[in-house]
Formats: C-alpha cells, sequence, structure tokens
C-alpha cells in the first residue's frame, strides 16, 4: 500500500465539544489503523487535558451557526449548559467517551499528547495543572521534531 | 479477488488481506496469519482477543472496535495495543479471519 500514512500530528487548538473532539477521535482512529499519532494541545484546546476544566467542556451556543440557534436564544443564560447536557446525552448513548476518558484512551493506544508551552504560559499554567497523561510541555520547534515525517492537521 | 495460501489451503481475501468468507477460516491457519502481520509468538491473551473477536463477529456479525474490546474482552486497551501495535482491532480481525471491524470510535 504505497501512500498509505503513517504517521499524523494533530492540534487541537480550540476548548468547545466540537473543537476538541474531532482532533480526539481522528488520533484515537489514527491508532486504531497503526498509524502512529500525536497530539498537540494548544490555546484553548489545552482544557482538554486540563485536570479541573477537561470535565466542565462546553458548547458555544452564540457565534456557533452550525447550531441553528437563533443567536438572542442561544444567549440566554442556561441555555450553553442546557445544549451541552443535551449533547453529553447524545454522545454517551453512542458510547462515544467523556473528554477524561477519551484522553486517558488515547494516551494507552500509545499516542503522545503534548501541551504549548506558549499557551501554558499565556494563560498561567504550570504542569500540575494538567493530567498525568500528557507527556510533556513542548515548545513549537519541538512540535516540528515530533511530527517530522507525518502528517499534521491543525483543528 | 485475490487469494492466498494459509496453512496449504488457499482462501479469498480483500485488496486489504481480509477473509472474505469468515467460513472458510480455521484455528490453525492462526500462526500463519500471526506471523504476516509481525506476531511470532501467539500468548494466550493473543488467543483470548482472537476467539473474542470471532465470537462477537458470530453474535453480531460485526468485530467489535478497540474501545469495545478494551471494554469487553478483558484485556485493556493498553495491553490491546501491546499484544497488536498495529492496530489491535484491525489486525485482530484479520488474523481471526473476520471483515475488518467499521466505528470511528
Amino acid at each position: 500500500m504505497s501512500g498509505a500514512i503513517e504517521k499524523v500530528s494533530i492540534v487541537i487548538s480550540k476548548g468547545s465539544i466540537d473543537g476538541i473532539y474531532p482532533g480526539l477521535i481522528m488520533a484515537n482512529g489514527a491508532r486504531a489503523e497503526g498509524i502512529e499519532a500525536n497530539l498537540f494541545f494548544t490555546f484553548f484546546g489545552l482544557d482538554a487535558i486540563h485536570k479541573k476544566r477537561q470535565r466542565s467542556i462546553k458548547i458555544a451556543t452564540v457565534g456557533n451557526p452550525g447550531l441553528h440557534l437563533p443567536t438572542w436564544l442561544g444567549a440566554i443564560p442556561g441555555i450553553s449548559a442546557a445544549m451541552t447536557k443535551y449533547m453529553n446525552a447524545k454522545m454517551a448513548k453512542l458510547d462515544i467517551p467523556t473528554v477524561p476518558e477519551f484522553v486517558e484512551m488515547i494516551s494507552d493506544t500509545g499516542a503522545g499528547l503534548y501541551g504549548c508551552e506558549a499557551s501554558v504560559d499565556l494563560f498561567g499554567f504550570s504542569k500540575d495543572d494538567f493530567v498525568e497523561q500528557m507527556d510533556s510541555i513542548i515548545t513549537v520547534g519541538e512540535f516540528y521534531d515530533i511530527a517530522a515525517g507525518g502528517e499534521i492537521v491543525f483543528t | 479477488m485475490p487469494t492466498k495460501t494459509v496453512a496449504g489451503r488457499s482462501v479469498e481475501v480483500t485488496d486489504e488481506g481480509f477473509f472474505e468468507n469468515p467460513d472458510t477460516w480455521t484455528e490453525a491457519m492462526v500462526p500463519d496469519l500471526a506471523k504476516e502481520e509481525g506476531i511470532d509468538e501467539l500468548t494466550d491473551q493473543h488467543w483470548m482477543v482472537l476467539r473474542f473477536m470471532r465470537q462477537e463477529y458470530q453474535q453480531k456479525g460485526q468485530g467489535p472496535t478497540v474501545r469495545v474490546l478494551g471494554k469487553t474482552s478483558g484485556v485493556s486497551v493498553k495491553e490491546l495495543y501491546q499484544l497488536f501495535p498495529k492496530g489491535p482491532a484491525k489486525v485482530a480481525a484479520k488474523i481471526a479471519g473476520i471483515p475488518k471491524p467499521r466505528g470511528c470510535i
């Protein structure tokens, strides 16, 4: 099979449900295919591996045209929380893991999990804020070293 | 349709190497099929996963994904990747003579 993808490095840069899941699913799916995979969490994507924040990932109900909700409705207090609850319930029904469980599973598949140093500094986080599955906090240069020889996907 | 000879018998396989007809598979073929996938030594845990794959396929008409395997086979996700480094569900399905499991998670 010439031209087959053998390695992929996926950048997760957003901290919403729809910002985090696609990258996690792609990384997990890559490992299932025997493809080497790395995940690089940057900006709000860091929330996916942040101990306290990874359990409360939400969906944006304002500025999210994909939901087909009028902006005024999405802005009402409680709507984002209700929509998040609805999405989480739907995903649980399809046996899609929660973010903490998914991160743990992806780590178990042997994928690498890295935090972006610039973002960690920006938000004033430290290594202790992140789950044990995170391999390390790396610079963008180190990311390119790790990603060398494979595809890079930005989500 | 491609064919290949496994343990002295000719079987039809897909382009990716999965059995076209799971009924043409026998346990005697397992060592040869495993070697093709780079697994030289089959442990009890390998067999446990392979038998589980067959059983799931026979019951549900489809092999389980890695997530389902990890939750129900008695072998953890971490161990599954140690047993089948090139993708547990995919490689185990190939060795167990069943179609490639479908599913995104």
